[in-house]
């Protein structure tokens, strides 16, 4: 079907639209991390303003931003890598050596996702009690990787059963065995997928508040908690708020520009045959 | 030295048994083509043998070795698959050199290896392209290549040809012959082309619904069938089977009454099993007839098939049965005509009511 220059138009304009509906409270938060805390809260809201960077120097003074960001990165990588580490294995054994019950398996490991988080919180912050793990980047690692497993499993379940078969069997022929045909063969030929599985709990754990809010207190808060530690003490400061909010959400923002054309790539792949 | 001995080998999926006991030995050198229908089970077989499915039960011997056990991986085979299964992500060089580096080679002595084979199946130019800018024949090789490069103890093909054009196919076949000369090796080759199969085997195993119909050279299986389905899956233009009654049954042959009537036809085959009045099977090759004015059998020609050096009548006999007569040479018969045509007896088969052959009472000398 052809179309006509106005449909075009037409399906540009609303692309537009939603990205900047999507965008939008983006940009509002960022604007807003720049104004003075009198303009924050101005009605009707300012679009032009003078710019200050108070809020981000008043963040700074009350709280060490790197200790949280640090601890994001060490528990979104950590979460991360500990959750490939068993899902590969298992969606290899799931799409390669499938039994009856795989489908139902995948099915049933993806309903865990459906439950409500809070369901579990009790049990497990008292599980988390018992072992010490409170307030540690270990708990949060092991939650988040738990947490992220369906996913990935499912993720790489799909990117897997991709892969002709033959190309494995052939490899096993060619006396590769379960290692040298991950590494050589299955590995190579999945990466792309591999790795926008990664890049998507990567983002999943950076930015998880419910468990890291509910299991940290301040060893082991990432920014997801230090941005809540401006919402709540002493009343609303949006200025302040939107200034803690860009500053966590910037790292990820940047890392997630840097590698969309690998995202995106991943997530459209099947170009193995 | 290479040998495979298949000992009461069965394959179940669930209920379902795919493969239903099969006795086979394939000996050190040859070439044996596993044919039959679609879903017969050769596949399975092959799999069973390359030890990628595995054995319900029953023995498989390599070198008189049982290897039930063992994995694909320490078996020694090698395979070539219909899809080519190359490896997307490497280099012909790298796809070729897979196997030896998988089993610790030096790089130098590898190298070696993959130039030799790729001068072997003219594949020097392309060592450094990846699959994908390959054609299909050339993939082929690739595929072939990387089973030379390992020397193995025996070569496994599963329909390697299936996805070239017909004239690739036949020069193909022609390279595979000689391969198996220069290689001097053991092969085992799957295909569901009778063609392919009498062209290139050694020794060919008929297969049906998981069972073994015939083994036996080429020529064996086109000259004494053993039984209808044998019969009429060897040979091109199949073979026409047309119901009749043994009328005399004696030590120079049996005498059949065809259904559609005509005149007796005499086969050399031997008695027994077909007692006078007994309903038969005759199996008449298409080059077994020929139109003759004065011939016993009439009809009219439904469709000419000229093919150059070959004519193939479509006749429809008189008492309704549809037969093929092959002529050689580019007759001057035309669709619609009527036509007489007669029987050579002495090339005629003759089957019992189950399908069985009556053994021929003289074995063709070619048909070992
Ligand atoms: N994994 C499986 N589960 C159940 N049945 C199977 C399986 N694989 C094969 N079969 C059955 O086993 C039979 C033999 O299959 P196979 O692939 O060996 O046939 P084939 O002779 O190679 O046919 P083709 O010429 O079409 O390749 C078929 O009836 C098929 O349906
Ligand atoms: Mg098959």
């Amino acid at each position: 079907m052809k179309q006509t220059a106005a449909q075009r138009a037409l399906i540009a304009a609303l692309a537009w639209g939603v990205a900047l509906l999507l965008f939008f409270p983006i940009l509002w938060m960022v604007l807003t991390s720049f104004k003075s805390e009198v303009a924050a809260i101005a009605t009707p809201p300012q679009l032009l303003f003078e710019p200050t960077l108070e809020s981000y120097a008043e963040v700074q003074s009350r709280a060490e931003y790197l200790r949280f960001a640090l601890n994001s990165v060490v528990v979104s990588l950590g979460g991360t890598l500990l959750a490939l580490a068993f899902a590969v294995p298992a969606a290899y054994s799931m799409a390669f050596h499938p039994t009856e019950r795989t489908r139902g398996t995948l099915l049933w490991m993806l309903s865990t996702k459906m439950l409500p988080p809070v369901g579990v919180l009790v049990p497990i912050y008292l599980l988390f009690r018992t072992v010490g793990a409170l307030d540690t980047r270990t708990g949060l690692v092991v939650i988040y990787a738990l947490m992220n497993l369906p996913i990935l499993v499912w993720m790489l379940f799909t990117f897997f059963k991709e892969v002709p078969k033959e190309i494995l069997e052939a490899g096993r022929m060619d006396g590769a065995r379960t290692g040298g045909e991950f590494w050589h063969l299955l590995l190579p030929l999945t990466l792309p997928g591999i790795a926008s599985t990664g890049l998507l709990s990567l983002i999943l754990c950076w930015n998880e508040a419910f468990w890291s809010l509910n299991l940290t207190s301040s060893e082991a808060a990432p920014l997801t908690a230090f941005i809540a530690s401006f919402s709540s003490p002493q009343g609303l400061f949006f200025a302040k708020l939107s200034a803690a909010s860009t500053m966590a959400v910037a790292p990820i923002l940047v890392f997630g520009w840097l590698s969309q054309r690998q995202l995106v790539r991943g997530l459209t792949f099947g170009a193995v045959k | 030295m290479a040998t495979v001995t298949l000992r009461d080998i069965r394959k179940s999926y669930g209920a379902f048994e795919a493969i239903k006991g099969i006795d086979l030995d394939v000996a050190d050198r040859e070439l044996v083509v596993f044919v039959g229908p679609s879903g017969c089970g050769k596949s399975t077989l092959l799999r069973m043998i390359a030890g990628l499915e595995e054995i319900t039960d029953g023995e498989l011997a390599i070198d008189g070795k049982r290897v039930n056990e063992t994995g694909p991986a320490d078996r020694g085979l090698a395979m070539v698959f219909q899809s080519y299964a190359l490896y997307p992500h490497m280099t012909v060089r790298q796809n070729m050199g897979f196997a030896l580096r998988m089993a610790g080679v030096p790089r130098a002595e590898r190298d070696r290896k993959v130039e030799e084979a790729a001068r072997i199946l003219q594949l020097g130019t392309y060592l450094d392209r990846r699959p994908k800018e390959l054609s299909g024949g050339q993939r082929q090789r690739v595929a072939i290549g990387r089973a030379i490069v390992r020397n193995p103890k025996v070569f496994l093909f599963d329909e390697p040809l299936s996805n070239l054009d017909a004239a690739l196919r036949g020069q193909m076949r022609v390279e595979l012959t000689r391969l198996h000369e220069e290689l001097n090796a053991t092969m085992i080759y799957v295909t569901h082309d009778q063609v392919e199969a009498m062209t290139l085997a050694d020794k060919i195993v008929v297969l049906q619904a998981g069972r073994v119909e015939q083994v036996g050279s080429p020529l064996e299986l086109y000259h004494h069938p053993a039984n209808v389905f044998v019969a009429g899956f060897i040979g091109s233009p199949r073979m026409n089977l047309l119901p009749g009654t043994a009328a005399v049954a004696n030590g120079t042959g049996v005498e059949v009454d065809l259904d559609a009537g005509g005149p007796r036809v005499t086969v050399p085959s031997q008695a027994a099993g077909a007692a006078s009045g007994r309903a038969v099977t005759l199996g008449i090759r298409p080059e077994a007839l020929r139109p003759d004015a004065n011939g016993p059998l009439y009809g009219e020609v439904k469709l000419a098939e000229r093919l150059g050096g070959l004519t193939l009548l479509h006749v429809g006999l008189a008492g309704g049965q549809n037969v093929i007569v092959q002529i050689e040479g580019s007759a001057p018969t035309r669709a619609h005509e009527p036509i007489r045509l007669a029987v050579d007896g002495a090339a005629c088969h003759v089957f019992d009511a189950e399908g069985q052959a009556l053994p021929a009472l003289r074995r063709n000398p070619l048909a070992a």
